[in-house]
């Protein structure tokens, strides 16, 4: 049979740099064109630094086949997505797709706050491609799958959070295609609504629809995919079945420190480097569970190049991109004089809810206020003591402190 | 699997390259669904809704009568400078208003741009029709007018539809061409008014071609806008055409819808990495 899609020798160049600024002057143009009017556009930017978001990209997906991209941020996901979607096109490669491509990059395109739920529906469905009577053959199928009929002629900036995100994934669920491209849509609404779009997303993988799915989600990607493609750095690391690609994808993060990790540039950037951080003496990068009667041991290395006054070290612990709770290693900040230092922090784990968490170092000088961060440190995952299987349940809250009431009965 | 077994092809792309019609005729839904939205959308929330669509133009040309045709005392051709002046408004409202928002149409759905691929040529086309109601609401007031003022209803009126092409041709081409400007260089966004204003001075809309000496006529008829709005006048007035004048500018603004739409395309896929 032949492939539903076949990616060949895809890749992606962007320019980043000065020259390529990102709404360059109608004058620069102008005045460049008029100094060299001979010389062709490309040259001018020669020396500005290129940058491969996918490199020599190929890989085949059968027709049916389910099949989720991972890598890290900045692996080229999405990138490869957009060239796929046809938003951008790719510098060197060719892609073939048989069949109606769709994809969804996001939920609810193209949603206009003034209109009606009913109106939306018909705009969204035709901006991702379908026709007028598709749209209105399912109409009432999206309805009752968003769970919106009492107000479907309310203008949607009426509509809750959870509506209008419920309304836009009915849509594009209902998208009909044989190829269909997703972006992590569904880490939106509320955990019922998710679980929801999972088991939408299970059918229509059973229904011999062909999926690219990217997600950070590793337990989505394992539960959806049955193939798994590693991208790292815009290159293809394995391609192969999901488990033996998540296993790589552990292991590689593993092997390289501070994989995950964003140096936030802050005043302090030129005095303190941060070197490495160890959650239970482990590298970040592959996920470090806690049961939740363990201490969870985080420690950072750096070195400190110019005197700093008045410094502390934090350790912020977030969940979901919100902070928690951070953990100083001392109590009155002091002035840290060159060299190299190493902080420590224990926390009992028993404290935080189930769930992943990740963490943040932040070095400042209570001095100035001048600060610097690697933010995305690692993360680790706090396990479940009885509900297992609920990791990620919302209704667990941040933190656990752990107070159980009592129960009687007082009457029969 | 289903019966249609379409292969796409993703390729690089470069250089000019035909526009693309069958795609666009696939895509012609969305073109209807994104025009009536902008129309839906334009007068919600206003307390005056749709009349808005009247009273712009009539207060413009109450106002432009009292500057132009009392104080100014600018010639008229012999018409009440009301009608005179209303009947020019008609297509350069048009033009004005749809050049205007379809020069910034790209960038304000820069999230659909960068989202969903569908050919962009659809945003600023659908901005371009969302203004053809507006139009056909203020040609009703021009009828309106001409009878109250006693002009008489011509043959030549017969050639407004004819001339309504050619003014969209004219507003899609300078649109096109100012929407994928405005993507690269934001100059444009603040240009764009300024150059609709100086653009009103240099068309008759407020004066007659007829002000300007015979042998420099040509000049003006090299501005699309002039024949148009000469040729609207003569439609709807009952004026003779002036056919030379009609012509010049027929063929400036084809070549300005031709040169509008192939930079379009020419840089087409290059918006959602840039804009």
């Amino acid at each position: 049979m032949l492939p539903a899609v076949k990616v060949e020798n895809l890749s992606k160049e962007y320019v980043v740099g000065q020259s390529a600024d990102r709404h360059a002057t109608f004058y620069d143009t102008l005045s460049n064109a008029l100094k060299s009017p001979f010389r062709k556009r490309d040259e001018s930017t020669a020396d500005a630094s290129k940058f491969w978001a996918l490199n020599d990209v190929s890989f085949e997906v059968q027709p049916g086949e389910v099949v989720g991209i991972i890598g890290r941020n900045g692996a080229g996901k999405s990138t490869l997505l957009k060239v796929l979607s046809r938003i951008t096109a790719p510098t060197k490669g060719r892609i073939e797709v048989r069949g109606r491509l769709a994809s969804l990059l996001e939920v609810g395109t193209g949603f206009h706050a003034e209109l009606s739920g009913r109106e939306n529906i018909f705009l969204n469905g035709a901006i991702l491609g379908m026709t007028r009577r598709d749209i209105a053959k399912k109409f009432d199928e999206i309805v009752a799958f968003a769970e919106v009929e009492k107000f479907i002629d309310t203008p949607v900036k009426r509509y809750s959070s959870g509506m209008y995100v419920r309304l836009a994934f009915a849509v594009a669920a209902h998208l009909e295609s044989d190829v269909l491209i997703v972006d992590e849509v569904l880490s939106v609404g509320d955990s019922s609504f998710q679980e929801k779009c999972m088991s939408k997303m299970g059918d229509l993988s059973q229904g011999g629809r062909t999926i690219l799915f990217v997600s950070h989600n590793m337990g989505a990607v394992s539960k959806l995919c049955r193939t798994g493609v590693l991208l790292h750095a815009g290159q293809i690391l394995h391609v192969g079945d999901v488990s033996g690609t998540l296993a790589k994808y552990e292991t590689a993060a593993a092997n390289d420190s501070l994989g995950l990790a964003t140096v936030v540039r802050g005043p302090l950037e030129g005095s303190l480097q941060v070197s490495s951080v160890e959650i239970q003496g482990a590298n970040p990068g592959c996920t470090v569970v806690v049961a939740p009667a363990a201490h969870i041991r985080l420690r950072t290395n750096y070195v400190v190049s110019e005197k700093i006054a008045g410094a502390r070290l934090r350790f912020g612990i977030f969940k979901r991109g919100e902070l928690v709770f951070s953990v100083y290693d001392c109590r009155d900040s002091a002035d840290m004089s060159p060299g190299s230092y190493q902080s420590d922090a224990v926390i009992p784990a028993k404290y935080l809810s189930p769930g992943n968490y990740h963490l943040d170092i932040t070095a400042y000088s209570s001095e100035n206020g001048a600060w610097v961060r690697v933010s995305n440190a690692a993360s680790f995952t706090v396990t479940s003591e009885w509900l297992t299987g609920y990791e990620n349940n919302e209704s667990m809250g941040v933190v656990n402190p752990g107070f159980v009431g009592t129960r009687q009965q007082v009457d029969s | 699997m289903k019966s249609n077994e379409s292969v796409t092809l993703i390729e690089p792309r470069s250089g000019f390259h035909m526009l693309n019609f069958r795609e666009l005729w696939a895509y012609r839904e969305l073109l209807w669904v994104l025009t009536m939205r902008d129309i839906k959308v334009r007068y919600k929330q206003t307390v005056l809704g749709a009349s808005w669509a009247i009273i712009r133009p009539v207060l413009t040309m109450v106002i432009f009568s009292i500057v132009f045709g009392q104080l100014a005392k600018l010639p008229s051709d012999g018409l009440p400078y009301p009608v005179f002046v209303y009947a020019a408004l008609l297509p350069w409202t048009f033009f004005a208003n749809a050049i205007g928002t379809s020069g910034q149409s790209l960038v304000g759905s820069a999230n659909l741009v960068s989202k969903v691929y569908f050919p962009r040529l659809i945003i600023p086309l659908s901005s371009v029709g969302a203004g053809l109601i507006d139009l056909l609401i203020s040609t009703v007031v021009l009828l309106l007018l001409m009878l109250w003022y006693g002009v008489p209803f011509t043959a030549n009126l017969l050639v407004a539809p004819l001339l309504l092409i050619g003014v969209v041709f004219a507003a899609l081409g300078v649109g096109t061409l100012l929407s994928a400007l405005t993507v690269a260089y934001r100059d444009f966004t603040h240009l764009t008014p300024f150059m609709v204003q100086i653009w009103l001075y240099i068309t008759p809309v407020i004066y007659p071609v007829s002000m300007v000496p015979k042998a420099w006529q040509w000049v003006m008829f090299l501005n699309p806008m002039t024949g148009l709005v000469e040729a609207f006048r003569a439609a709807f007035l009952g004026k003779p055409f002036d056919l030379q004048g009609i012509a010049i500018s027929f063929a400036v603004a084809i070549a300005i819808f031709i040169i509008g739409v192939a930079y379009f395309e020419k840089v087409e896929r290059r918006f959602a990495d840039i804009i």
